[in-house]
């Protein structure tokens, strides 16, 4: 970076241009990509879980296994577009408490009918995401300044709601709804239709569409991408409000699916998003990350998850793996630059004349 | 805050007065005593019982401890998440140590501090050298500290029984009307506030918060100083630790758990911007302060104390707006000192070099501002 020596590009003028991220052919970025690496860890842990580790291959374990991931699926599309931006909403957990609370309230004690209830709480989560984004994006604060306040103000309105009181009287066809599987036999329940469907609206989101190439130049340069033409604050509100919306939806769905609408509610959980977003591949830096690195991010810590409880093991440990895996996995990208240059130095004491050209080259890129 | 003209054209005193009423500081006192003040208004015993004085000054002991070690640690634009899980280990090893072992009080005091440091030392190490931001490590070490502490202690908690009678009258006791813990509180404050605000290190931290590349153009030990205050924040938690065990007697799976949030959170109320660079731990012990007596004082005013919670984060929200506001407000005022500079400096009116001890441009305002004001008006990218 630092020798960005003028004859280099003087002396060859007829060599043609290449693009770094682009240099090598389509299969070699595809499979030596980050999120390549945590598909294969996640399909080693589900073949290692399926022969080893009793009961794994059993009929339940897939179904509880989406179940109870489904929440972290859900949230991580927004947060996955949002830390590409460089930003960080550390209060999808308590939007999701905060409706999940309302969303009992309305139909306990405001009598209204499911439908109309669970509008209203997504039109809450809405709003919620729509505060962060408006001092986001348009007071220019820093998110995770921001977002730390939210968090605890959502929490606090849901607990200032309804105390240490719960609702649980739910429409018994929503609550059946949510339990429900797609097919009778197999092990895929009912919430991966509309994951389903919201996954790939946000893979088109993200990946397919001007607005998401804004994404991600926002995260590389939010001035540069102002100057070619990306709305930057728009973008950053619309993705915080997309997360508010998100969140409202799994705040109707954890209150179904456990039955009980509580103001603590998924407490910690933005810390498990995060944690699956960021081992999924995606830099906190901003710009950098794919969808489908972050959704096998998800399903590998489910099935670490499941394979230890199902091993006996305390939710604890489970914990230290987890924390252990996430600081690994960002360090992985300084651990493999320090071995490239321990490698580096030895190859190039064999043959010194030429190192200097390739530095020289290899800075420039 | 930088005065906008003469930055020494009034006396000291003068200037030292204007700073103080504009401070952030000040804000947050003047807050706290309408609090207490309202508050004992409401309920006498608030103030002038003597559990009400003493439960006044000692809850917030733990706390400020925390906030301290945490502002140490934004001023160089980092942040420390596991420092609850900090407090919930080191706290659960001073019970087990009185358990398990005959050592004498300021021993297994030391022994928590020092656990701490050491848990510190590991987020420093990682955050130093892997280049990762540390909102991401200490995300993962916060994980990996509270599931080793719920690991080792299982299913059983530290009872009062458990710990010596001197220890636990520590978190009783007064020394002429002041509980020993709190005393203990400010004696950590005053010692890391005068360091941050005179000691070469100190000063060293706030630079590299403040613009890390030119810290380290500058020639500043970057990853040694950033070390150093992860492991003081480390060793912080680790004598809240012993605070929280001394105050209430048990250790049970819980402490500590989500107090990160609030340390951050009485920090950034008190003026320590979160992109580092500006604020002082007096701030954020006031902050602390500010947020603990704001949730014992909910009940008494007759607000149920499940709305303490939004009240901090609208609290939070709030002090980082009028921030935001503030800053605008001064860039403003920069602008139009400039714009209405006399025309003799029309020739380089920008890039003139700011020399220290404004020998440079004595009639100029400042532009670069003290370390408080100007770091946070540009958009600090993470």
């Amino acid at each position: 970076m630092s020798t960005l020596s003028p004859e280099s590009t003087a002396d060859s003028p007829s060599v043609e241009r290449t693009y770094a991220a682009f240099s090598r052919p389509m299969w070699q970025r595809v499979i030596f990509s980050r999120e390549f690496a945590v598909i294969a860890l996640l399909i080693a842990a589900v073949v290692y879980s399926r022969s080893e580790v009793a009961y794994f291959d059993g009929p339940q374990t897939m179904y509880y296994l989406f179940r109870d991931s489904a929440s972290v699926l859900l949230l991580a599309l927004p947060m996955t577009a949002i830390i590409i931006t460089g930003e960080i909403d550390l209060s999808v957990a308590s939007t999701v408490g905060l409706t999940s609370v309302a969303f009992g309230m309305l139909i306990d004690d405001g009598g209204l009918s499911a439908t109309t209830a669970a509008l209203l709480a997504i039109g809450i989560g809405v709003l919620c995401g729509a505060f962060n984004g408006f001092l986001i994006a348009y007071v220019g604060l820093p998110s995770i300044a921001v977002t730390i306040g939210t968090l605890a103000l959502f929490r606090g309105i849901a607990a200032g709601l309804l105390g240490t009181e719960s609702r649980t009287e739910f429409p018994e066809g929503w609550t059946d709804w949510a339990k429900q599987r797609i097919f009778e036999d197999q092990p895929y329940p009912m919430i991966l239709i509309p994951f389903a469907v919201l996954a790939i609206a946000f893979a088109l989101l993200i990946h397919f569409s001007p607005f998401g190439r804004g994404i991600f130049e926002i995260g590389q340069n939010d001035e540069a991408a102002h100057f070619t033409g990306v709305n930057v604050a728009r973008t950053k509100a619309i993705l915080f409000v997309l997360s508010g919306a998100v969140a409202g939806f799994v705040g109707i769905y954890t209150t179904l699916v456990t039955g009980v609408a509580r103001a603590e509610n998924s407490t910690g959980l933005e810390l498990s998003v995060i944690a699956a977003v960021l081992l999924g591949g995606v830099s906190i830096f901003g710009g950098r990350g794919a969808l489908h690195g972050v959704l096998a991010g998800v399903l590998l810590i489910g099935v670490i998850q499941r394979a230890m409880l199902l091993n006996g093991e305390t939710i604890n440990v489970i914990n230290i793996v987890i924390g252990v895996l996430l600081v690994l996995s960002v360090m992985s990208t300084s651990l493999l630059a320090a071995a490239r240059r321990v490698v580096e130095v030895s190859r190039g004491a064999r043959s010194s004349g030429r190192s200097s050209h390739s530095a020289g080259k290899r800075s420039l890129s | 805050m930088s005065s906008l003209t003469h930055p020494s054209g009034g006396s000291t005193l003068s200037r030292v007065v204007k700073e103080a009423l504009r401070s952030r500081e000040l804000a947050v006192a003047i807050v706290l005593v309408l609090l207490i003040a309202v508050t004992t208004l409401k309920s006498e015993s608030f103030l002038f019982s003597s559990t009400g004085w003493r439960d006044l000054l000692l809850t917030p002991s733990m706390l400020i401890l925390l906030a301290v070690g945490q502002t140490a640690v934004i001023i160089t634009r980092n942040v420390d998440l596991s420092v609850g899980s900090t407090l919930g280990l080191t706290a659960y090893l001073t019970g087990r140590l009185f358990i398990d072992t005959n050592l004498p009080i300021i021993a297994v005091v030391l022994a928590a501090v020092l656990m701490g440091a050491v848990l510190g030392l590991v987020n420093g190490i990682l955050v130093a050298f892997g280049r990762v931001p540390a909102l991401v490590i200490t995300l993962g070490t916060m994980y990996i500290y509270r599931g080793v502490f719920l690991t080792w202690a299982g299913s059983d908690r530290i009872n009062a029984d458990d710990m010596p009678r001197a220890f636990r009258n520590l978190g009783t006791e007064s020394i002429l009307g002041i509980p020993v813990l709190t005393i203990v509180a400010v004696v950590v404050l005053c010692a890391v506030g005068y360091y941050l605000q005179t000691a070469r290190g100190g000063r060293e931290l706030y630079a590299i918060g403040s613009d890390p590349g030119a810290a380290e153009l500058y020639g500043l030990k970057i990853r040694r100083r950033v070390m150093f205050a992860f492991v003081l924040s480390g060793a912080l938690a680790g004598l809240a630790g012993a605070v929280s065990a001394a105050r209430f007697g048990t250790v049970s799976s819980s402490v500590g758990s989500g107090v990160e949030f609030e340390a951050v959170g009485a920090a950034v109320i008190g003026g320590v911007a979160i992109f580092g660079g500006s604020g002082t731990v007096w701030g954020a012990a006031l902050g602390a302060f500010l947020l603990v007596t704001i949730n014992r004082a909910l009940p008494v005013l007759g607000i149920s104390d499940f709305w303490q919670q939004a009240v901090v984060g609208a609290l939070i929200v709030g002090a980082i707006t009028l921030d935001r506001v503030l800053v605008l407000r001064q860039e403003k005022r920069l602008v139009a000192a400039r714009d209405d500079e006399p025309t003799s400096h029309a020739t380089s009116p920008t890039l003139d070099p700011v020399l220290p001890g404004g020998s440079a441009a004595p009639d100029r305002p400042d532009p670069a501002g003290s370390d408080a004001a100007g770091t946070d008006s540009k958009e600090g990218g993470r």
